[in-house]
């Protein structure tokens, strides 16, 4: 409990409620995140033919288990296929200046995968818009190693 | 390649504004004076402590204040050891729902100054508060419960609560 109001009848605190879960990856997602670390995106393939990322460990149509041969390499660069803007970042978000959270399809990928871009401002976000990651300084194996994306030069 | 990254921490948040309303800001009131207030239903006389401004078997308002004593007895309890970064304990402690004496219902506390397989149903503990100048509108203020030393209180005076 955080600090309480003593004015007033009724009282008001401050509670914050956090479970910090750790979950394992599994043979798939530890690829996906290992390769952030690595600056690189891995996806799969599924029994269509489309690519997806993250990469899936279970085909969503046929329920048949997609092993490690089905990882492949996508992106780095992506295009907006739809975004919308935060106007007021909270704590917990990847950037403390406004900023859109986007869905992007990397190149190579057939499905999109979210994540933040950096621009100046709302005017400059557009659907079809070329993007490009922005790496964190130093990895740690976690969505964060990407800063986020920026519009490609 | 690098090292293969094998878990992520993915923390669930929740920052909100408590407000407990006027019948549990009452009783957080009374803590800070050293002292522990229920509220009796006018039908079916149970106290309840923490109140909460009614009765929810008899769907009535309850408006008579009491004050309950800060003894009580162990109904049931929970050897806990798993750690908790807003709780001090030390692992493994034991969480009790404790009936206080005047009160018609139990509620959660920590009982500490006794060791884990001395811990039982029935057993009597009374509070231990911070001292006088911490005293807060906080339930943090009864630091924790301790065995009194009576005798086992019988099953009989609360089997209705465990």
């Amino acid at each position: 409990m955080g600090e309480t109001e003593t004015g007033g009848e009724t009282l008001r605190a401050r509670h914050v409620l956090e479970y910090p879960f750790r979950r394992s990856l599994g043979p798939i997602l530890e690829r996906f995140f290992t390769g952030l670390t690595e600056q690189r995106f891995v996806g799969s393939r599924l029994d269509d033919g489309r690519v997806v990322v993250p990469p899936a460990e279970f085909d969503p149509v046929t329920a048949a288990a997609l092993g490690a041969d089905r990882l492949t390499e996508v992106g780095p660069g992506g295009v907006v296929t739809t975004w919308t803007w935060v106007g007021a970042p909270g704590p917990k978000h990847p950037l403390d200046r406004p900023f859109a959270w986007a869905l992007i399809r990397l190149d190579g990928a057939d499905a999109p995968f979210l994540h933040a871009v950096d621009v100046a401002q709302e005017s400059a976000m557009r659907t079809g818009l070329r993007v490009k990651p922005r790496w964190a300084a130093a990895p740690v194996g976690s969505i964060r190693d990407v800063a986020c994306f920026e519009a490609e030069a | 390649m690098a090292d293969p990254v094998k878990s992520i921490v993915t923390p669930i948040r929740l920052e909100y504004d408590y407000t407990p309303g006027r019948a549990t800001s009452r009783f957080l009131r009374g803590i800070a004076r050293h002292c522990i207030l229920g509220q009796e239903c006018p039908k079916c006389h149970k106290v309840y402590v923490p109140p909460r401004g009614s009765c929810p078997a008899c769907a009535v308002p309850t408006e008579r204040e009491v004050e309950v004593r800060d003894t009580g007895t162990v109904v049931t309890f929970s050897i806990i050891r798993v750690p908790s970064e807003n709780i001090h304990f030390e692992l493994p402690y034991a969480a009790i729902s404790v009936l206080l004496d005047g009160a018609g219902i139990p509620f959660f506390h920590v009982v500490q100054d006794i060791p884990l397989d001395q811990v039982r149903m029935g057993l009597r503990v009374r509070a231990r508060w911070v001292a006088t100048e911490a005293l807060a509108p906080t339930i943090a203020s009864i630091e924790c419960f301790v065995p009194s030393g009576e005798p086992d209180a019988p099953w009989e005076s609360f089997r209705e609560h465990s």
